[in-house]
């Protein structure tokens, strides 16, 4: 690793001044940032540790919304008794992240942020509907995951929460890589109050992705079965050492199955 | 006694270990130590024209930075084969040169081209990436079928085609017309997948000069530390081995890839010299991927013939083995000695051919791996034996029963003298212990929940204990393949074996310390067992094949016999007794049918003090010996899994694994059982999970575990073990030797099960759930299109 300067800022306002240098970066947990410094594959001038801001983790309802502080770890969301209570599917879902060590640093801001192709929380924030909130404005779900590695996310700004809307019913079944087991295929279905909700990680070349096809067919029938009868294309899939873009698109429909058979 | 052969005594050294007070070579510091990071080729094949080190040189902490034109300017050797293996037509193999530090040309990704040596290892990475070298990219090949291809890339000027040797072994035209007057041929195309070894602990190196003594020492990651020295010093020109000591302490696994003595250690060496700092090098894990010898990577076209009983009429084998940039220390005998020469399995076989040619690509080198050529030849034979019994429709059980050896000694006509087993003896243990009567029940309850049960058989045979040394040297073997021991009787009657083994995880301080206190009756905490310094112990062949209980072990039950001898004399004087009369028990020395006797120590101590010694016998209770087998050792068994495949996704979930294996006499049941789980976890690995891949320009695309997977706890099952035991007539404690038989026998066993489930036999592994699925849909696809 190259030579990097750490802070802790004590608030929002302290950080964003941190981050006004162009080559420092938000440390949010640091699972896929650390690794890529050790890598010399990053070489960021300064580390702005956000971990520590009061009221940047943690989990709370308001308004009939759950609002997940950014710097709030797996674990916590993986145990949390209100995810538990009102989005099942996204505790089971950072229960599954990684490893222990890495559900117990790695964040649910910083994985949003990374937008990693093969990360699971952008499907479930994709499919959830869910709101990022920044340390400037809200953006929609929609709006926010813009390719591999690409968000809305301006120079500096800092996601400080996600707000999500309790679905119907929801669930996530993920196909792990046999090596690393990030995603190679992990779709998130929701049952939204807009309607039924499929994002799909892992599989596409330009990252997370929602499914118009499955989509329409589970908003006819939220059933497995109603999977079978749609189409999923290879095109712009990801082909790689451990399978190729046509076997990704079998996996969609796989996982898109299990995940409305496991949706509660 | 209680510890003695046999016992399940727990492991003497694991203390150290799972406490973290292990001393490996990384936590080795010497006074005024420096670092290495070593500058390595991005490109698969490029000319080197020309090295610019300036910028590095200039940054601080930086103590040089040295290059290949220094290096053989000072008289530092090429790495050699150890092997010499001629093809057909006679003509010797065609050896391409190999610099520790590429001079002219790389040859693939990670090939060192310069060495910074810093005051950190932070410092000293750096500044390799500041060192700039003027590569002119080459064509490069990456595959063996490719390389032989015409027009493909020369990698070394002096092997044209790329070939390195074309070899054979066994009867070509008895063997084609033995397959003609077949009732029934079965014709396979295999791929043995390339592996990346993985040991725990990464390759590392601590080399220091002593300028006064004008000597030098090196701390390193090695199985056998006495080669490394003869090697370093024969034919590397570093040092004579008078003036060099060699020291692998700790050393955290190493499956064969620290058997040989790599470009990083004759450069920290030489580096030492030059810089007159000691020189540290600690591989990371990518490194490790890119530099350490990788094992297997074959592709064989295969017939066997069969009678109408079903009896083996003949096999016929074409083998391409890669061989990577540069022929490694013993990679020539692994796809032939070690390979071929297993060809007959455990069959009674009459007739057999097999051609090897042997080929440089843009890759690392390919030497030794787990099993090194067994596992290759067992595979081969395994999935032909399952394969043509589906073809022919017969039990697979009873194909092999039909084939089996049934008397010992027996000579295959592929060299190999097979001299004990009992083949049928094994499977039918496996058979029983798997409720082979219960599969079509598990299988039916597997398809009600929508699974694909398989099940596969594998009768593996290895030779181990490697070797006869006047055998190995007729056939090309630089070395002799014995083993020394020292046994040291304090005067306390504590004991110390010195051992030229190397124990990197196989446990010998506790299995050693067993024979010893089983002869001798003391405890085993009362026996010490020093190994891994060449200024300690004796010249010896070290760790590799299976070789420290069948060889290693019969060194010191030589030396023991010759320290009883001698006891029992010192105890005939002093007992006043005749030395026939005397016997060992218990830890006292005793006259047979009376009370008059010593204790151990007794006599130790009567041995040291010398005041009451017989006339003319020397003072001391220390004896060496060197064994020298007489032939291989040859451990055998019968593997049977059985799996699961979820066809929706093409996951295999191995439900179960029977191991019966006949390992000789077993002296510690604890610890062989463990090597057969490391073992079998490896060839599930092999089976289902693990390639290096490199692409058509020779990148490698495997590189760390994001890509190259690894077994994992939940990818095996619980094993189920047994023994069959038939003693090996040719060592003094009937070893055979147990650490490669799960990496040998367990590949075949999984893929025959995977094959059994989805139900065709065209499958290579690793049978990732992409190519299961593949394999699945190919073979729905035909059923359909008819």
């Amino acid at each position: 690793m190259y030579d990097v300067s750490y802070h802790r800022p004590a608030s929002l306002a302290d950080a964003k001044a941190m981050l006004a240098s162009d080559d420092a970066k938000v440390l949010a947990g640091g699972q896929t940032l650390l690794p890529t410094m050790k890598q010399h594959l990053a070489a960021p001038s300064d580390l702005v540790d956000v971990r520590r801001i009061p009221g940047m983790s943690g989990v709370k309802v308001e308004g009939g919304k759950l609002v997940i502080g950014a710097a709030t770890t797996h674990a916590e969301v993986a145990g949390n008794a209100d995810v538990l209570k009102h989005v099942p599917s996204l505790a089971c879902l950072a229960a599954g992240i990684g490893d222990p060590a890495v559900r117990h640093m790695g964040t649910i801001g910083g994985s949003i942020a990374n937008n990693d192709p093969a990360a699971d929380y952008p499907s479930a924030i994709l499919a959830l509907n869910a709101t990022v909130v920044t340390d400037r404005r809200e953006i929609a779900a929609d709006d926010y995951f813009q390719g591999m590695f690409t968000t809305a996310l301006e120079p500096g700004e800092i996601i400080t929460a996600v707000k999500i809307t309790p679905p119907k019913s929801g669930g996530y079944a993920k196909f792990p890589n046999p090596a690393s087991r990030y995603a190679m295929v992990g779709v998130y279905v929701a049952q939204t109050g807009a309607g039924v909700r499929v994002a799909v990680t892992g599989a596409g070349q330009d990252g997370v992705f929602r499914h118009d096809g499955l989509e329409a067919a589970l908003s006819a029938r939220f059933a497995p079965e109603a999977v079978d009868g749609v189409s999923v294309s290879a095109d712009g899939l990801l082909s790689d050492i451990h399978g190729d873009a046509a076997y990704r698109a079998h996996l969609v429909k796989v996982m898109a199955k299990r995940a409305v058979a496991a949706a509660a | 006694m209680s510890d003695g052969i046999g016992a399940r005594v727990k492991r003497k050294e694991d203390k150290r270990f799972i406490t973290g007070k292990g001393k490996y070579t990384d936590d080795i510091r010497m006074e005024n130590q420096a670092y290495a990071a070593f500058v390595r080729s991005p490109h698969a094949h490029a000319k080197v024209k020309g090295i610019d080190a300036s910028a590095a040189e200039a940054m601080e902490g930086v103590v040089a930075v040295l290059t290949g034109a220094q290096l053989t300017g000072d008289g530092i050797g090429n790495l050699i084969c150890g092997w010499a293996i001629n093809s057909k037509d006679g003509s010797p193999m065609n050896m391409g040169p190999w610099s520790a530090l590429a001079t002219d040309r790389v040859r693939y990704v990670g090939d060192a081209v310069a060495v910074v040596i810093a005051d950190s290892q932070k410092l000293a990475r750096n500044a390799a990436e500041a060192v700039v070298v003027d590569y002119e990219e080459l064509p490069a090949v990456a595959h063996a079928d490719r390389a032989l291809a015409k027009g493909a890339p020369q990698v070394h000027d002096n092997a044209p085609g790329n070939l390195i040797y074309d070899w054979g072994i066994g009867d070509d035209a008895a063997t084609q017309a033995a397959l003609k007057g077949s009732a029934h041929v079965t014709e396979l195309h295999v791929t043995n997948n390339r592996l990346s070894p993985n040991p725990m602990e990464p390759r590392s190196a601590v080399a220091t000069y002593d300028e006064a003594e004008d000597h030098y020492t090196l701390y390193t990651t090695s199985q056998n530390p006495h080669v490394a020295r003869l090697v370093l010093s024969a034919f590397y020109n570093v040092a004579p081995e008078h003036k060099l000591r060699v020291i692998a302490p700790d050393v955290g696994g190493g499956f064969g890839s620290k058997i040989y003595i790599y470009p990083e250690e004759i450069t920290c060496l030489w580096a030492s010299m030059k810089t007159k700092r000691s020189v540290k090098w600690t591989s990371d894990r990518t490194e490790a991927f890119m530099t350490d010898a990788h094992g297997r990577d074959h592709i064989t076209t295969a017939k066997m013939g069969f009678d109408k009983d079903g009896k083996i009429t003949g096999f016929h084998v074409d083998t391409v083995a890669n061989f990577g940039a540069y022929m490694s220390l013993f990679s020539s005998a692994v796809p032939t000695y070690l390979y071929a020469t297993l060809l007959s399995g455990q069959y009674d076989i009459h007739n057999i051919y097999c051609n090897v040619r042997a080929v440089y690509t843009n890759t690392v080198p390919v030497d030794a791996y787990r099993g090194a050529g067994r596992p290759e030849a067992c595979y081969l034979i395994e999935r032909m034996m399952e394969t043509a019994a589906r073809e022919m429709g017969m039990d697979p059980a009873e194909l092999r029963r039909r084939n089996f050896i049934q008397s010992f000694p027996h000579q295959t006509p592929v060299i190999m003298n097979y001299d004990s087993g009992d083949f049928p003896g094994n499977l039918d243990k496996a058979l029983k212990a798997a409720d082979i009567a219960g599969f079509p029940a598990r299988k039916a309850e597997a398809a009600k929940r929508g699974k694909l049960r398989g099940i596969g058989y594998s009768c593996y045979i290895e030779a181990c204990g490697i070797a006869p040394s006047a055998a190995v040297g007729s056939l090309g073997a630089g070395v002799g393949l014995w083993e020394s021991a020292e046994v040291r009787v304090n005067p306390v009657g504590t004991i110390e074996i010195l051992t030229g083994s190397h124990s990197h995880g196989q446990g010998h301080e506790t299995t050693f310390a067993q024979i010893v206190s089983d002869r001798f009756g003391v405890p085993i905490d009362n026996v010490s067992i020093v190994h891994g310094d060449t200024d300690k112990v004796q010249m010896g062949m070290g760790t590799y094949g299976s070789r420290s209980g069948a060889v290693g072990m019969s060194a010191i039950v030589k030396a023991m016999d010759k320290v009883e001898a001698k006891v029992k004399k010192i105890a005939a004087h002093v007992l006043e007794a005749s030395e026939d009369d005397i016997v060992i028990e218990g830890g006292e020395v005793k006259v047979a049918g009376t009370d008059r006797k010593m204790a151990w120590h007794e006599v130790g101590l009567a041995a040291y003090t010398a005041h009451n010694l017989p006339a003319g016998m020397e003072p001391g209770l220390k004896e060496g010996a060197f064994y020298d087998p007489v032939n291989f050792t040859f451990p055998a068994g019968a593997y049977i899994a059985e799996v699961e495949v979820d066809p929706d996704t093409g996951v295999t979930k191995i439900v179960q694994f029977t191991a019966a294996d006949d390992f000789g006499t077993i002296i510690n049941p604890n610890i062989v059982e463990g090597q057969v789980h490391g073992g079998v976890a490896q060839g599930i690995g092999q089976a289902i999970l693990e390639q290096v891949v490199y692409d058509e320009g020779g990148q490698l695309l495997t590189g760390s575990y994001m890509d190259y997977a690894m077994p994992r706890a939940d990818d095996v099952p619980f094993y189920t073990i047994e023994h069959n035991t038939t003693v090996c007539p040719n060592n003094p404690l009937g070893i055979k030797g147990c650490g490669e038989a799960g990496a040998i026998g367990a590949p075949p066993a999984v893929i025959n099960a995977i094959t059994d489930a989805i139900g065709t036999n065209d499958l290579q592994m690793p049978a990732t759930p992409a190519r299961v699925w593949a394999a699945l849909n190919a073979a729905r696809a035909p059923m359909a299109a008819e």
